[in-house]
């Protein structure tokens, strides 16, 4: 399975990474070499193992609905971090997109 | 050709919880732009999210009263996607196991026949912050994100846009009754996108859907559903194709609007999400969940009929909101007659609401003033003329009625002591009158009781003069 | 001031006595830092102000005679969260990031009166092991300043091993506490992962990450883990429950433990002078009265690919948040919003760190999930099996943590497999979950050989008892590097 450069750019687009053409030839190349090495696992065979997400066999880690009173300072802080902001807002060039928002 | 249309719905509601989802919080959207944020809500470097049990509870309540199958075994997974305001760039969702699948609610359709529409699953997830637009530029607040949201995805068992409608009122409905949302659309704690499709009437293959996306109102669904079923026929009978995409409701031209054409799915990268270890739910954590749901709508209007006598009428008005049936209940709770206090909310309640546009809480209206009021209807004290100035006062200033009504003077006359002076005065310079009643002239009934009333100012009881009324003529 | 003859116990003693202030220690250690630091490159920032204040606090609060660390210097790998200093994860894009809120361990580190001293160098968002991925400076290895000092913790080794600080904290995802600890001839500690708190650690692959300190002894090691562990309500990956005094049975010598050697670490790519410090540490261990067997790991050959898969899938998305618009860097030339998160991630991510980005983007991919990321992801059991396998009748697994001493700055950057097939000892424990601990066991051309010695979870208390009997029987860790010794 070589990666085509297509899918380097299809990748790179869904990274919000942008690549020149040498760039993109050259993680063509190594991706292509790499996911070959990645290739090793289909000689494992994994009929009915379960895949592993957590290493540790905690259930069922929960926090009481209690909430933390807010922080105006912190506030301040986190907003004193941001590289645009207007009356308390995080700014950003405009969203060009017809949905309000974006949780689906 | 004729069609069949298939609709489908989801649902997003915020829950009400205290804090939010994977972050302590407060879940509330205040006017200070970023006040109830912190470091987890700014997706900041080195942040873990933490679940909040109250919505995990909340989710499956919820689920419980949809008649879903609680999954026990759940994991949250990332939903990947860049967005200013969703600031990890990931949403934590539930992807592989929804917490709740497989149930149902019943809908009553225009011709009185009921319906169950399949629910397909329940998702507990994120919500994102919300953006707001003014020239070159849009503005971040992260009051919202993270609030703990569900999605309820409908199987696709709707065949009309009023069954759409019905389903979404009685999901509404069942989500309000069961506690765990105020499912207000005008504030965004329920949220609908509809999927809908026509197919020619016999065929087995679903048509090529369009999703219907910000729709403001249950109306606008329904509209705008009509508007896309004739819309998708129109395209069908002239040899077109329908398009995979997504349209909005343009409120003013009751029309659809194309927004954007779906090439292919969208590629959000699923996985485990690995802060989080898995949620096990035992069947006695399910019973005590079960165990806190209040009564559903439908359970409170049999009630309603089989107790305290109401129509069914009256019983599908009162539960059509949690606030008015908690009230209604407290009303008769109070000591209230059943069918006055039902009659006084659907009534001059309901009128007020919605010309102040105004909900009961918003009102200095209590349970025990408005029965109060009633009783004092009921023995005679004041009279239904009366009672309108004392509704207006206990709704607007939330004034206790049996003191009010005593300290203005306003208690009814219905001693035939005090009466009977004033009766006798107007009879004698009334002859013309008792002549007339005399002839059978019933009509000077009427004007002998506005006389009195003229006199008392109103406040004289007119059953009581009514009946001394006739009682002195006959003595003529 | 350096640390070399100078462990713990020592200093603890001189400031309980009064014969040196916290003040004076952390002053002079900042003097010496400064000079030998110019050679090696180990720091970031240094917090010289705040430091001198703090040990200041310190003193004349009292120095308390019960606790070891009380007054001590620390350095700070670079993506661990300290509020109101600097911390870049030796990224562009965090270039002039101060945090707001302090990692769970750095509450730690404050309570337990350490003074820290700056943050120090790492490959770029820890992704790396050479510490060449830093987007600031190429840290040098004390033995050789022509060599790597390994990664991805490299500056909290290189500060260790050339005795500028008694201890440092460091991240291990891969390798990247064991690995650099490795090269400088330092002890290095991955702990069973949920041991310490995560909060705080800037993630790269969440099911990985675990936080672990650098001493120059076992005993000093075991004394800085002991305050770093615990439950924390905020990382529900956390575990309490486990708590020990690490140090209590350090003497407890290894007789009748019994350690397997598995055959897969000393195979084909492995150096043969590592090869024969791994041999001669196990004929000191039998020598000791314990047993050493030879033991199987088959799925580790296949631990490189589920690791890279794995790692890259979570950072893929962990690194999502960086994107110029909450906090960091945001591309001066970006005119639209598209602009701000391709140009801010395009000129903020070295190219190491675009490339696990992309792999695991691509993993993650439609289509392509199940071949990549749910496969390593089953792979990952079994390779937990094969460790649970052995634990069934050896209480340790001895063996190499890297295939070769360090290396020469610049060889093996250019070639990303040759570099992440270094990593093919060290990522087993990471996936498995597992405690390793990396120490001194011998030297090759004059450069430090590390073994590795992995544990049942959260028995971390075996791995410091066999290290510290290792180390008391052999002098390698009495050994000083050249370079940062000449003052
Ligand atoms: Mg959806
Ligand atoms: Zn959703």
């Amino acid at each position: 399975m070589a990666i085509s450069k297509e899918q380097v750019s299809h990748v790179a687009n869904l990274a919000r990474l942008s690549f020149n053409d040498e760039e993109l030839s050259q993680f063509t190349d190594q991706m292509s070499k790499i996911t070959n090495m990645f290739n090793q696992l289909q000689e494992v065979d994994t009929t009915d193992v379960e895949p592993m997400t957590h290493v540790v066999d905690l259930v069922n880690v929960v926090r009481d609905d209690v909430p933390a009173p807010a922080d105006p300072e912190e506030r301040t802080a986190l907003l004193n971090n941001a590289p645009d902001t207007e009356d308390g807002y995080i700014k950003v060039p405009a969203i060009f997109n017809n949905g309000e928002d974006s949780a689906e | 050709m004729n069609f069949e249309t298939t609709i489908g719905l989801e649902v997003h509601v915020e829950l009400k919880t205290k804090s939010k989802m994977f972050s302590p919080s407060a879940n509330e959207f205040g006017d200070t732009p970023n006040m109830n944020t912190n470091v987890i809500d700014w997706g900041y470097p080195g942040v873990l999210p933490s679940v909040n049990k109250g919505a995990l509870e909340y989710g499956m309540r919820a689920a419980l009263a949809l008649n879903a199958t609680i999954a026990k075994e759940n994991h949250f997974d990332r939903k990947n996607y860049f967005y200013p305001d969703n600031p990890k760039a990931y949403q934590i969702t539930q992807f592989e196991q929804p917490i709740g699948h497989d149930g149902w609610v019943e809908v009553e359709l225009e011709n009185g026949a009921t319906k169950k529409i399949g629910i397909e699953e329940l998702h507990l997830e994120e919500d994102a912050g919300k953006n707001t637009h003014r020239g070159q530029n849009s503005y971040v607040d992260l009051n919202r994100q993270g609030t703990p949201l569900i999605e309820i995805v409908s199987k696709p068992d709707m065949a009309s846009p009023e069954e759409a409608y019905q389903y979404l009122e009685t999901l509404r409905q069942v989500i309000q009754f069961s506690g765990v949302s105020d499912v207000k659309m005008e504030e965004g704690s329920l949220r609908v996108d509809a999927n809908i499709s026509i197919r020619p009437v016999g065929q087995k293959e679903y048509g090529t859907k369009t999703e219907l996306k910000n729709i403001n109102s249950f109306n606008y669904l329904r509209k705008g559903l009509e508007y896309e079923e004739k819309r998708q026929a129109q395209i069908l009978l002239s040899g077109g194709t329908i398009r995979q995409e997504t349209r909005g409701y343009n409120e003013n031209t009751g029309e659809t609007v194309l927004q954007r054409v779906k090439e292919g799915s969208d590629d959000y990268r699923y996985f485990p999400e690995p802060d989080i270890p898995p949620i096990h739910i035992s069947d006695d954590w399910i019973a005590e969940v079960r165990r806190s749901i209040p009564e559903m709508p439908a359970a409170r209007r049999q009630r309603y009929s089989k107790e305290l006598g109401l129509s069914a009428a009256d019983a599908a008005v009162l539960t059509q909101s949690l606030e008015m049936a908690d009230f209604f209940e407290a009303t008769v709770a109070a000591g209230a007659d059943a069918k006055l206090a039902a009659n006084w909310l659907q009534g001059e309640v309901s009128a007020y609401l919605n010309a102040e546009k105004l909900e009961l809480a918003g009102t200095a209206l209590t349970p025990t003033n408005l029965a109060t009021m009633i009783s004092l209807i009921t023995d005679g004290t004041i009279s239904s003329k009366i009672a309108k100035k004392v509704f207006k006062e206990i709704i607007t200033k939330g004034t206790e009625p049996k003191q009010w009504v005593e300290a203005k003077g306003l208690v009814q006359l219905s001693d035939p002591a005090k009466l009977l002076p004033m009766i006798t005065e107007i009879l004698d310079n009334n002859q013309q009158s008792i002549t007339d009643f005399k002839n059978g002239k019933d009509r000077a009934i009427g004007f002998l009781v506005g006389q009195i009333m003229k006199q008392t100012h109103g406040q004289a009881n007119p059953k009581v003069v009514n009946q001394l009324l006739i009682q002195e003529l006959k003595k003529r | 001031m350096n640390f070399f003859d100078n462990d713990l116990t020592t200093i603890h003693n001189q400031l309980v006595n009064h014969e040196l202030t916290s003040y004076e220690l952390t002053k002079q250690t900042i003097e010496a830092l400064k000079a030998t630091d110019q050679k090696i490159g180990a720091f970031l920032t240094l917090d010289e102000e705040n430091a001198l204040a703090t040990a200041k606090a310190i003193d004349e609060k009292g120095i308390d005679a019960t606790n070891l660390l009380a007054g001590i210097p620390i350095a700070i790998k670079d993506n661990i969260m300290t509020k109101n200093l600097r911390t870049t994860a030796a990224s562009k894009i965090l270039e002039n990031f101060t945090p707001v809120y302090d990692a769970t361990v750095m509450e730690k580190v404050h309570a337990n009166d350490l003074v820290v001293i700056g943050k120090t160098n790492m490959d770029e968002f820890a992704m790396g092991g050479s510490t060449e991925n830093s987007a600031f400076k190429v840290t040098k290895n004390p033995w050789d300043t022509t060599k790597v000092p390994g990664g991805s913790s490299g500056g909290s080794a290189a500060a260790v091993s050339a005795g500028m600080v008694p201890f440092a904290l460091g991240s291990d995802t891969g390798g990247s506490i064991r690995q650099p600890a490795s090269f400088t001839g330092v002890v290095g500690m991955k702990p069973t992962y949920g041991r310490i708190s995560r909060w705080g650690l800037i993630a790269f692959g969440s099911s990985l990450d675990q936080i672990g300190p650098f001493s120059r002894s076992v005993k000093d090691n075991a004394a800085l883990l002991n305050v770093l562990v615990g439950e924390d309500k905020r990382d529900g990956t956390s575990v309490g429950g486990h708590e020990a005094d690490f140090t209590a049975k350090l003497d407890a010598g290894v007789k009748g433990l019994r350690i397997g050697l598995p055959k897969e670490y000393l195979g084909a790519g492995v150096q043969q002078e590592v090869k024969d410090a791994i041999l001669a540490a196990a004929a000191k261990y039998r020598e000791l009265g314990a047993t050493v067997d030879e033991v199987s790991l088959p799925h580790s050959k296949y631990g490189v690919a589920a690791y890279y898969i794995i790692s890259s899938s979570e950072a893929s998305s962990n690194l999502q948040r960086f994107d110029g618009i909450r906090y960091g860097v945001r591309a001066q030339d970006a005119k639209n919003l598209d602009d701000v998160y391709v140009h801010s991630r395009t000129q903020g991510f070295g190219p190491e760190v675009k490339r696990r980005i992309m792999l695991g983007m691509y993993s993650l991919s439609a289509g392509y999930y199940d071949a990549y990321f749910k496969k390593a992801a089953q792979v990952r059991t079994l390779m937990r099996q094969d460790f649970a396998n052995i634990f069934k009748d050896h209480d340790l697994i001895l063996g190499p943590v890297a295939p070769t001493t360090a290396y020469g700055i610049g060889e093996d950057v250019t070639d990303p497999l040759t570099m992440y097939a270094g990593d093919v000892l060290s990522v087993p424990v990471n996936l498995a979950g597992l405690p390793g601990l990396s120490l001194p066991a011998g030297f090759a051309n004059g450069l430090p050989i590390g073994m590795q010695l992995i544990g049942k979870s959260f028995d971390e208390t075996t791995l410091y008892q066999a290290g510290y009997a290792f180390e008391q029987a052999t002098d390698f860790h009495k050994q000083v590097p050249t370079l940062g010794g000449n003052d």
